[in-house]
């Protein structure tokens, strides 16, 4: 029986080692009762990147680019396979969001269930 | 006496002499199903057959889709005609327990309390009671639903002289009086600017309408014929539902409706605990940016922390923004957790009947005097600039459970576009009648991309998914407005991803023959993104308010029809017509005069992407561009796809190896969290930024500077400066300045 569990697009735990895994590469990202972020690769992206400016920025206070001195984007890299996994839109200097905290015990319980001598 | 007879004589006296019977927080404040009834216990120990309450259930269900055609057909309003309108039942006890499948759901989980305030005050007063053939109204979102441009109706239902339920409809009517004509002026600085103020109020008896009240209604706003013709269309509705619950207990019993109703609502509630209890526990954290209050730009945080704990949901927003005291993007809590109800009667779980017991599982946790809570002081006509982004945070935190669970009634989804880009008139019509609305291409937000498939372009209303944007033409024949580029689908306006969110479209609009017609827009996200993607998947851009003024483009055309562009940006870059004023704005306008043939263009959000840009497929890529939906500066620099310049058929090798570059790179450029953590997170907002909400405590929030702060348990509302004030200080100031160097 498998014991990784899909969390999200690019994350499962793997609940025998309780660590965050990347779907894509199998890379171990960190503990699974830990924040995820801290075993990826963090990049701040000039919003405009993306997002660039369709009317003439000389000309034009709102060009359809996000203001940069408002708004900044940041990655997540996997460091093994670069898949973006997550981002975040902030302002420049705010705290990263530790998003993803899940009750890793009751996790396990559901999934491995008395096999792991848990409970169901 | 003694002292406990003393006591309670004192009391007597302060229930019976209450001065003012405002919003009681003890209705307002409480999401959950009223206590089981006497009468609803008998009811559903004589009527407990499955299958016939099932029957029961579709045929009440149908009595109210087939009111809400009624009122969209009957109803003179747009909103009303392009489905922003729900038509339902109440219980004996004021619950939502049934509700039309179409229309704007979010008054599902918000209708109940006017009907609660009814029951509870007005039953046994002897200068109102509730009787057979009595008609209430109510508009004033203190006393519950969305905002005062909405306008609820309901009758009591009686059978052999027992309250059964209520019926009726609620509609965003649109113009109420309001210090700006269309019902939601976002000029508003007191709730006293915000037009009709109906507490629940009896306005007819014996199913008619008294015409001393309607007269005191049809004159307190700006469109009288439309008020009268709103309230006659909702009683019809209701009356006709009332027929049908009639039909239904003279087949069933009137048990089987009682019962119907209660157990509707109970199974709900129990579906929902069933169903929550397959998602994991624990905590998902997500922040948004409101970026301004439609008077001026700033950052407005909107912070949840959801807690999933066997059958409960626990959404915390603690932490989330001040009040604006002078602004109108305040809301009422009880709208807030309408709107998050929405992500799980329309995303979550569909499936489920529409009613309020849906969130019945759920606690929400604000600070009083935040954004999200705001007090009886504060207007809250725009609202929806802060409880849109509430919901786009439990959008975005939602997946984060779901994507494990053990069952899904859905797909995983991405940030659904959130804004209401549209405009807002007022003014005097070809006829010449004074008219103020709201256009409903609002409808049209992009949809967001899911875990299997991309968006769909302009689809929907995050809170109706079955909603219309209207037809121009009919539109044309009731304003003088012209839309001389309707809803033209912009390019590279998708949320990037390995699935796209849809894109939004341009509106390019302007009017003719009239002497006076006026605009405002009512939408944030100039400046920061409103809405997001997930796992990876970037946000829609942002969208500006373009003006051509100083120019009739109707005369200049006469000759020059070559002068026409299609797009914004290619009006607004080449700027074909001569002598014109071309400026950009934020989305927040106010009713401001315009001259013919001037232009106002504005452009619908898209959805939110989904997963990584380089997993999108590159036949899809190629297939979007193909379609005129991206750019080449997409295609290169967002997706790393390689197309063949002449057949724009991706080359697979060439592709291949870009996108392993751009996967190379992406490491390359990318630090190691603590190391960025220590270079990019500061003690406190930056200098100049106006920020309100917590930074890194929940518990101390800034009120738009680093060192305004107040206690998140205490906070202090804000009040902002006249914008026009502002800027006269800045040209002061630069007066002073030039003055200075001679």
């Amino acid at each position: 029986m498998s014991t990784r569990i899909a969390i999200t697009e690019y994350l499962s735990i793997d609940l025998e080692s309780e660590r965050w895994l990347c779907r894509v590469c199998d890379r171990d990202i960190a503990p699974a009762r830990d924040n995820y972020k801290r075993g990826l690769l963090v990049y701040d992206r000039d919003p405009r990147d993306i997002h660039d400016p369709k009317l003439d920025p000389s000309r034009y206070e709102y060009t359809y680019a996000p203001d940069p001195a408002w708004c900044r984007i940041v990655e997540f890299y996997c460091p093994c396979c670069g898949t973006l996994m997550e981002n975040e839109y902030l302002p420049p200097g705010h705290p990263l969001t530790h998003d993803i905290e899940l009750d890793i015990d009751s996790l396990k319980a559901r999934h491995l269930g008395n096999a792991n001598g848990k409970g169901a | 006496m003694s002292a406990n007879e003393e006591k309670s004589l004192v009391e007597k006296f302060l229930q019976e002499n209450v001065l003012f019977l405002g919003p009681d927080p003890e209705i307002m404040n409480n999401h959950r199903l009223a206590p089981e009834t006497p009468e609803e216990t008998v009811a559903l120990a004589k009527f407990a057959v499955a299958d016939e309450l099932n029957l029961v259930r579709h045929k009440l269900l149908t009595a109210c889709n087939e009111s809400f055609d009624m009122v969209e057909q009957m109803g003179a309003a747009p909103g009303a005609k392009w489905g922003d309108l729900i038509s339902g039942v109440w219980t004996a006890s004021g619950d939502l327990a049934l509700s039309s499948m179409g229309g704007v759901l979010l008054f599902s989980v918000l209708t109940q309390h006017p009907v609660k305030f009814i029951l509870k005050y007005w039953a046994d007063d002897p200068t109102v009671g509730i009787r057979e053939g009595d008609i209430f109204v109510h508009n004033d979102a203190r006393y519950g639903n969305i905002h005062n441009t909405d306008q609820s109706l309901v009758i009591p239902v009686f059978h052999e002289g027992r309250l059964i339920c209520f019926t009726g409809a609620v509609v965003h009517e649109g113009e109420n009086g309001a210090t700006e004509p269309g019902g939601m002026p976002s000029k508003a600085e007191s709730p006293f600017d915000e037009g009709l103020k109906m507490s629940p109020i009896k306005v007819g008896e014996n199913y008619t309408f008294r015409r001393d009240l309607m007269t005191f209604l049809q004159n307190s706003v700006r469109e009288p014929k439309l008020q009268l013709e709103g309230m006659k269309s909702k009683l019809y509705a209701a009356m006709r539902m009332k027929s049908r619950i009639e039909e239904t207990i003279a087949e069933y019993g009137v048990e089987a409706v009682t019962a119907c109703l209660r157990r509707t609502l109970t199974d709900t509630a129990e579906e929902v605990r069933r169903r929550l209890r397959t998602w994991p526990d624990g905590k998902i954290r997500q922040t948004v940016f409101a970026d301004g209050t439609l008077r001026e730009n700033c950052l407005v945080k909107i912070c949840l922390e959801m807690t999933k704990k066997d059958d409960g949901l626990t959404l915390d927003f603690r932490g989330s923004s001040p009040e604006f005291l002078n602004r109108a993007n305040n809301t009422v809590l009880a709208s807030a957790k309408g709107m998050l109800a929405q992500e799980f009667l329309t995303f979550v779980w569909p499936d489920l009947p529409r009613n309020q017991a849906v969130f019945e599982p759920m606690t929400v946790i604000t600070d009083a005097g935040s954004v999200l809570n705001c007090s009886p002081g504060a207007p809250n006509a725009q609202s929806m600039m802060t409880f849109f982004p509430s919901f786009t945070a439990a959008q975005l935190a939602v997946p984060k459970l779901l994507y494990s669970a053990g069952e899904r009634s859905t797909d995983i989804i991405a940030g659904w576009y959130n804004m209401i880009v549209t405009f807002i008139y007022g003014g005097l019509n070809q006829y010449g009648e004074l008219v103020g609305n709201v256009c409903a291409d609002l409808n049209g937000m992009g949809g967001a991309a899911r875990a299997n498939r991309d968006g769909e372009h302009s689809v929907a209303p995050i809170f109706a998914p079955m909603a219309d944007i209207g037809e121009q033409e009919l539109i044309e024949e009731e304003v003088p407005m012209m839309k001389i580029v309707p809803n033209r689908v912009m390019k590279d306006n998708q949320g990037f991803g390995k699935y796209r969110g849809g894109h939004g479209y341009q509106q390019i609009a302007t009017m003719k023959d009239t002497s006076m017609w006026g605009f405002m827009c009512c939408a944030i996200g100039s400046k920061f993104p409103s809405s997001h993607g997930i796992f990876g998947g970037y946000s829609p851009g942002t969208y500006p308010l373009c003006k051509v003024r100083g120019v009739n483009v109707f005369e200049v055309m006469q000759e020059r029809r070559d002068l026409l562009r299609y797009t914004i940006e290619d009006i607004m870059n080449e700027r074909p017509f001569e002598g014109a004023r071309y400026s950009t704005h934020h989305m927040g306008l106010q009713l401001e005069f315009a001259q013919p043939g001037e232009l106002y263009m504005i452009t619908q959000g898209a959805g939110g992407g989904y997963g990584d840009v380089l997993e999108r497929a590159p036949e899809d890529v190629a297939d979007d561009f193909r379609d005129g939906l991206v750019s080449p500066r997409v295609v290169a620099d967002i997706y790393h796809v390689v197309l063949d310049e002449k057949s724009g058929a991706v080359l697979a090798d060439a592709t291949a190896a870009a996108r392993r570059a751009e996967r190379e790179a992406r490491k390359k450029r990318g630090k190691p969290y603590d190391q960025f953590v220590k270079e990019w997170v500061t003690a406190l907002p930056p200098e100049g930024l106006p920020y309100y909400g917590s930074w890194s405590d929940r518990a101390v929030i800034h009120r738009g500077t680093p060192h305004d702060t107040c206690p998140g348990d205490a906070i202090v509302s804000v009040m902002m400066p006249d914008p026009k004030d502002v800027r006269i200080a800045e040209l002061e100031r630069e007066l002073a300045a030039r003055e200075l160097a001679g």
